[in-house]
């Protein structure tokens, strides 16, 4: 039995390859950058970083939905924005009124998606022109909910969600106020972070687990075979779209939340739906779909953002930053681009 | 189970299914029983497929009704025929290549816990069905894609085991397996059968069907010709069954019978598990064709004299100067140039939004052009001279291409080739789904081509066109040319029993058989 098992192992790691080399090159990569800072290895610096990459990587994940199933959803900045406006209206109180602030923010996020999949689905639209079409319309309502930046966010839930755990159950009140003995060992983790986790295990990886979401593993695969297996197609891609709108909505949430205030941004809506692609891409997921996952895009988050650590603490002109930034994406797609020299059937390139 | 071996169990009245102005299936009864392998035989769009693709619900009948065990029943969708029973492994794999075997074989309602998919049990699940067909060796947590094809056959075969049928239906489903596999599927066929399970076998296969079948079917153009039982029939009746229809075209006169010196010379070619050893050569002035059913290495021989292929082994000369074909742009203009007029003309032939114009000088580019710019006075000469000579029928050469009827567009895609002046013509299937009109003109100019000294190598799906135009006709089987036809024997009971690898043909001093 021990046989099969380590070929499995050997199997598993090979079939995520680009995942594994994900996960090595940011390990090393943070820890020289940890070993290089003045205060590193401090829950200070875990808890900014964490703080700066939470956003991205939740549209990340939002991003690798869509990209599995072989299509791009180029709204999903426009969907974080959306929700950020529309939650420094609604998270300005306290108790229960932001218990249902939340829930109105998630549940916004989830609409715009599942729009953008009814565009796909019924009107049989490719996704990347339904969702360039329905970003700019998000873009629009989230404008006019905040033409100038402002707002504002309760304190005690900016300060729980962007510090560590100890100040997460001091401001909650749970642990003794962050003081049970127990609670030490992690009270210096910070809370984003954990959030992100919960996130991913509470959401993905059921979802990944679940006949809709293998649904959409399969139509990025091959569309007709996945048909003719008889699997509900326009139920995974709505699915796949909703998806995206809600991981979208949990980063246009936190965004709020982080800065205190909600502001329509286009360019850096744009550039963080950019930069979406690009970590779904760097975490080894396929463009043209079927293989990858949204952890993996996580990881991917997290190189991009420690090279913008690293230009921090090591001095280097930070014009270079977009430079290097594309050098790794190249890198990462490049690694994903070898399989092509195995193709005997030159035809076979272009289906 | 109340009748284990009615007849009934499976009954079709009166199926009818056009498509276009072209009936696939007319007013075919058809029925099979529990517990009994029943056959499908016919030539190449002789209605089979269109047949199975009905009773699994991949298409739905014009006319007629279906009914199943004692019900009538209309599927509305491949899932609802799987619902009742019906499973079907189609030749064309239904895998998703990045999903694992597991994954796949449990793909539609896998073991779940918790409202989760449960992978122990999926993979304890892909084990056990994969052991009842002897396929132990592949691990269920391996990609698809990874997989050699005849594993994937093997997948398939688990998949449509793990949904319990009540009628199973192979297409062609033993093509790429190896012959231990074959045996092994053999022996799950026996099993299902005595679970009383209707089986419907359609293969090429006579030796096959000869060892598995109870019943077997012949269809013709569409309809349902004869059912007989095993042993009641030879396999010179059931070709003859086969057979049997008017010739439709007319064909131009072939040149009396004589062997120029090979210009196109094949040697022991071989690609992947497609293309075995294959020898032939091409004189100027020939016209040779390749026959046999559908999918025996034809399309793999044309697409690697045309460069499509990597790895290819074995030599292809052209005037006895070996070439070293790597792309369809080398191919062009090796030697006297070789050009390849594709199967499938939508994707591979034209480009659908561009014009006529165009799209006839696409390949001839080169020799349109003063330096790097196209010269415009050339082209529209050059354009002009197509349309003439093709007899394309158009409103003007700016019109997009999309425009024009099959059989125009066909014409523009041999015109666009013709264009290079070739040396060697290889046509893919060039008359499928083009009016008898247009395919007599295509014949008339293949003739002339060879007249003016091209060497033309002709794959054609319909025998009728081999015999009518063909100076010699080389028959592929399982990726070799198992017999080469001239003179007299090019006819259809010998081209027949040769597709089906039949040797009945050794008797005739015309024909003489290859390996």
């Amino acid at each position: 039995m021990s046989a099969t098992k380590s070929s499995d192992l050997g199997l598993r790691l090979r079939q995520n390859m680009g995942f594994a080399i994900a996960v090595v090159l940011f390990a090393v990569v943070y820890f020289l950058y940890q070993l290089s800072h003045p205060k590193g290895f401090s829950s200070q610096v875990f808890v900014q970083n964490s703080n700066e990459v939470f956003s991205l990587a939740m549209l990340a994940m939002a991003q690798t939905v869509p990209v599995l199933m072989g299509g791009l959803d180029l709204s999903v900045g426009a969907v974080m924005t959306l929700v950020d406006c529309l939650a420094s209206h609604v998270l300005e109180g306290s108790g229960w009124s932001i218990f249902g602030g939340i829930v109105l923010c998630l549940l916004t996020g989830a609409a715009a998606g599942l729009v953008n999949g009814c565009v796909v689905v019924f009107g049989r639209i490719q996704p990347i022109i339904a969702t360039l079409a329905t970003g700019a319309i998000y873009m629009g309502l989230a404008l006019f909910l905040r033409p100038i930046p402002g707002g504002k966010i309760n304190e005690d839930i900016n300060w729980a969600m962007t510090n560590s755990l100890a100040d997460f159950a001091e401001t909650v009140g749970i642990f003794d106020d962050g003081k049970a003995p127990w609670f030490q060992t992690i009270a210096g983790f910070p809370t984003s972070l954990v959030f992100l986790i919960v996130v991913a295990s509470v959401i993905w990886i059921p979802f990944r687990r679940s006949v809709t979401g293998r649904t959409v593993y399969a139509i990025g695969s091959a569309e007709g075979a996945a048909f003719m297996s008889g699997l509900n197609i326009e139920r995974g891609k709505l699915a796949a779209f909703t998806l995206a709108g809600i991981f979208a909505g949990i980063g246009g949430i936190f965004m709020a939340i982080q800065t205190s205030s909600g502001n329509a941004d286009i360019p850096m809506a744009g550039a963080y739906t950019l930069s979406s692609i690009a970590s779904v891409v760097i975490g080894g997921t396929s463009l043209l779909g079927g293989t990858g996952g949204a952890i993996g895009s996580i990881f991917g988050t997290l190189i991009l953002k420690v090279i913008s650590f690293n230009f921090r603490i090591f001095d280097i002109a930070p014009l270079l930053q977009p430079l290097f930034e594309g050098l790794v994406l190249l890198g990462a797609v490049s690694l994903g681009a070898l399989s092509i020299l195995r193709v005997k059937n030159q035809l076979e390139l272009f289906r | 189970m109340t009748h284990p071996a009615d007849d009934a169990f499976l009954s079709l009245t009166g199926i009818s299914k056009r498509y276009g102005g072209v009936h696939a299936l007319n007013n075919v009864d058809f029925h099979c029983g529990r517990g009994k392998v029943h056959a499908v035989l016919g030539e190449n769009g002789a209605g089979k497929s269109t047949l199975i693709k009905i009773i699994s619900g991949v298409v739905r009948p014009d006319q007629g009704t279906m009914m199943l065990d004692g019900q009538m029943v209309n599927f509305q969708s491949p899932s609802a025929a799987n619902a009742a029973g019906i499973v079907c492994i189609f030749q064309e794999l239904s895998l998703m290549p990045d999903l694992t075997v597991s994954d796949n074989i449990s793909i539609a309602s896998p073991p779940r816990k918790f409202g989760l998919i449960d992978a122990k049990a999926q993979r304890m699940r892909a084990e056990e069905l994969l052991a009842s067909i002897g396929c132990e060796d592949v691990n269920p947590l391996m990609r698809v894609r990874d997989l050699p094809l005849s594993r994937r056959q093997m997948v398939e075969i688990a998949k449509a085991l793990g949904k319990s049928p009540k009628i199973l239906i192979l297409d062609e489903a033993t093509s790429a397996l190896t012959s231990s596999d074959v045996e092994k599927v053999y022996a799950m066929l026996a099993r299902l059968k005595a679970e009383g399970v209707a089986i419907l076998y359609i293969s090429h296969r006579m030796h096959e069907i000869e060892a598995l079948a109870d019943n077997a079917s012949v269809f013709r153009n569409g309809r349902h010709i004869e059912t007989f039982a095993k042993g009641t029939r030879n396999n010179d009746e059931i070709v003859q069954l086969m057979i049997g229809r008017e010739i439709s075209a007319h064909f131009p006169p072939k040149p009396a019978l004589k062997r120029p010196k090979p210009l196109l010379e094949i040697e022991n070619l071989s690609w992947e598990n497609r293309l075995d050893h294959v020898s032939l050569s091409v004189g100027r002035g020939e016209i040779v064709g390749l026959g046999g059913l559908d999918g025996q290495g034809q399309k793999e021989l044309l697409l690697s004299l045309f460069g499509v292929l990597k790895r290819v082994e074995g030599d292809v000369k052209l005037d006895g100067v070996k070439q070293n074909l790597t792309s369809p742009r080398v191919a062009k203009s090796a030697g006297g140039g070789i050009a390849l007029v594709p199967e499938d003309r939508k994707t591979e032939g034209l480009m659908l939004p561009m014009s006529i114009a165009e799209n006839l000088v696409l390949a001839s580019l080169d020799e349109l052009s003063a330096g790097s710019l196209v010269d415009e006075t050339k082209v529209s000469a050059a354009v002009a001279d197509a349309i003439e000579r093709l007899k394309i029928k158009i409103g003007s050469p700016e019109d997009a291409v999309s425009t024009l009827s099959g059989g125009n567009q066909q014409k523009v895609v041999i015109a666009k080739w013709l264009m290079t002046k070739p040396d060697v013509i290889l046509l893919n299937d060039p008359t499928r789904g083009i009016d008898v009109g247009t395919k007599q003109e295509i014949y008339r100019l293949l003739r002339e081509l060879a007249d003016e000294g091209a060497a033309i190598l002709f794959y054609s799906t319909d025998y009728d066109e081999l015999i009518g135009s063909c100076d010699r006709v080389a028959i592929m089987y399982d990726g070799r040319i198992i017999s080469e036809l001239e003179g007299d024997a090019i006819n259809e009971k010998y081209i027949v029993s040769a597709s089906l690898n039949i040797a009945g043909q050794k008797s005739n001093g015309g024909a003489h058989v290859g390996h």
